[in-house]
């Protein structure tokens, strides 16, 4: 038997593939979690904080070429995951061209339904979200020398929707790590009954603790804690 | 109890197919699911009609050639249980019970609903086997395997290859079954030698056959009249990045 295509496109290859990607995407949300939660030490410690990030790795290396290297190891993990999910979403719709005339979801979680639809939402809220706090384009203040100010002119109670819209965005990450953190380990080989509950678990506190970390910096601003 | 069934009726491959409801009196509780369809049959050709074509064999679960699509459910309702071993005492009187063939592009529908499962043929033709000739079963001791192990591979060897797993993947995916057909070799011992060529035939052949891939939506294992785990499709997984990473060749049985 010849091959008939390169082992990482075959579909256990895309699905390690976006298992990768989305555990170097986990990662920077992690860090990305904890440098939100600097906004509770203050103006000053915040934004000090947010002008370091553009010198790390100085005198090593000039200006901001740390932050463009992370910025472009993410947006190429972005782009494969998409493509990865793309490809496989499109295999799977070309496996049943004709649809079940009665058909009832038997055990699959809600987060693992929603994969697809709520990785589409994340998508659009990335876009959003860089240009709001990242450009500045579309935020109140949009001043890059004040990051504490755009964040707390951002979730300011009278702009309650964007606070909406923020925490449905969240709420989308959150479902969808607490699949596909399992779903990675599965892919890359997690191969017990044991370590599959241990996986579980563990994508389920890991998207729980991420949520919180997220919403919490909004909902401070929204109830004055951070102001 | 008097029954209402909604078959999935196509005269071959080439016609398009619909829904065509069949009202079923008389129906006994403790009829098989199976024996329904055999008295719904009877009845149709005494009144000249064409009776359904459905697949079924030895109807005490362990031939994996019957597989209905009933109410959604693949085999139906009750869990662990092929079609044939379904009883009519799982419905209720006066239901409307929907009967459809699998679905997947690489199980085409042959007549109503019977369909060509020869794709899980070429996925064991791909390197489901032991290439060595491995005589009578041999004396137990003379090669240790690890209870987890045997265990493991038991539950694997299972499969009865119904394709109830495809049928109930939200993406048309056989990883279940491929996973089933490697894992019950790769752990143990006689498996070895062509552990890591046969995992590379195998997934190629299936991506071949067109299924789709695995979400780890955990759809499969509910479906599976033999419950055979989730964490078998994680084995899969890792042999074939191991068999990717160590290069080999792809030639089953090389």
């Amino acid at each position: 038997m010849t091959k008939t295509r390169s082992p990482i496109r075959s579909n256990v290859g895309l699905k390690a593939v976006m298992a990768v990607t989305g555990i170097l995407l986990a990662l920077f949300l992690i860090a990305h979690m904890l440098g939100n939660l600097k906004v509770f030490t203050g103006e000053t410690s915040f934004d000090h904080y947010a002008h370091w990030l553009r010198d790390i790795g100085k005198p090593l290396l000039p200006g901001v070429w740390f932050l463009w290297i992370l910025r472009t190891v993410l947006v190429v993990a972005v782009v494969a995951h998409i493509v990865a999910a793309t490809v496989l979403a499109r295999r799977a719709r070309a496996a049943r061209p004709v649809k079940y005339a009665h058909r009832k979801k038997v055990n699959g979680s809600y987060a693992a339904r929603t994969m697809r639809w709520g990785g589409v939402i994340i998508l659009l809220f990335v876009i959003y979200h860089l240009l709001d706090l990242t450009t500045g384009t579309l935020n109140p203040v949009g001043d890059a020398s004040k990051p504490y100010g755009n964040v707390v002119a951002d979730f300011a109670p009278e702009r309650w929707y964007v606070t909406l819209f923020y925490t449905l965005a969240i709420l989308a990450v959150g479902f969808h790590l607490r699949h596909g953190a399992f779903s990675a380990f599965r892919s890359l080989g997690q191969q017990t009954p044991r370590g599959e509950r241990r996986a579980r678990i563990a994508a389920l506190i890991f998207a729980v603790l991420l949520c919180a970390g997220y919403l919490v910096v909004p909902f401070a601003v929204l109830t004055g804690l951070v102001s | 109890m008097n029954l209402t069934l909604r078959i999935w009726r196509q005269k071959g491959p080439e016609d398009k197919g619909r829904m065509v409801t069949y009202p079923v009196d008389d129906v006994s509780p403790d009829m098989s699911f199976l024996e329904m369809l055999d008295v719904l049959n009877e009845r149709l050709i005494l009144a000249g009609e064409d009776p359904v074509a459905f697949d079924h064999d030895c109807r005490e679960g362990i031939c994996g050639m019957c597989g209905l699509m009933i109410n959604g459910d693949a085999h139906g309702p009750q869990r662990g249980t092929t079609a044939c071993q379904l009883h009519m005492r799982q419905f209720k009187d006066g239901e409307t019970i929907d009967i459809e063939p699998w679905r997947a592009s690489a199980f085409p529908v042959v007549k109503d609903l019977v369909v060509n499962r020869g794709a899980f043929d070429k996925i064991i033709a791909a390197g489901g086997y032991v290439t060595a000739p491995t005589g009578s079963a041999p004396e137990a001791h003379s090669t240790p395997v690890a209870k987890a192990n045997a265990d493991a591979a038991f539950e694997s060897a299972a499969c009865i290859g119904c394709g109830a797993c495809v049928a109930a993947c939200p993406n048309g995916s056989g990883m279940l079954f491929t996973a089933a057909k490697l894992t019950q070799l790769s752990l143990l011992p006689q498996g070895q030698p062509e552990r890591y060529t046969r995992v590379i035939g195998m997934v190629d052949a299936h991506d071949e056959a067109g299924f789709g891939g695995c979400t780890n939506a955990g759809e499969c294992t509910p479906a599976c009249p033999k419950g055979i785990p989730l964490n078998t499709i994680g084995r899969l997984n890792r042999d074939y990045l191991a068999a990717t990473a160590k290069g080999a060749n792809n030639t089953p049985g090389s």
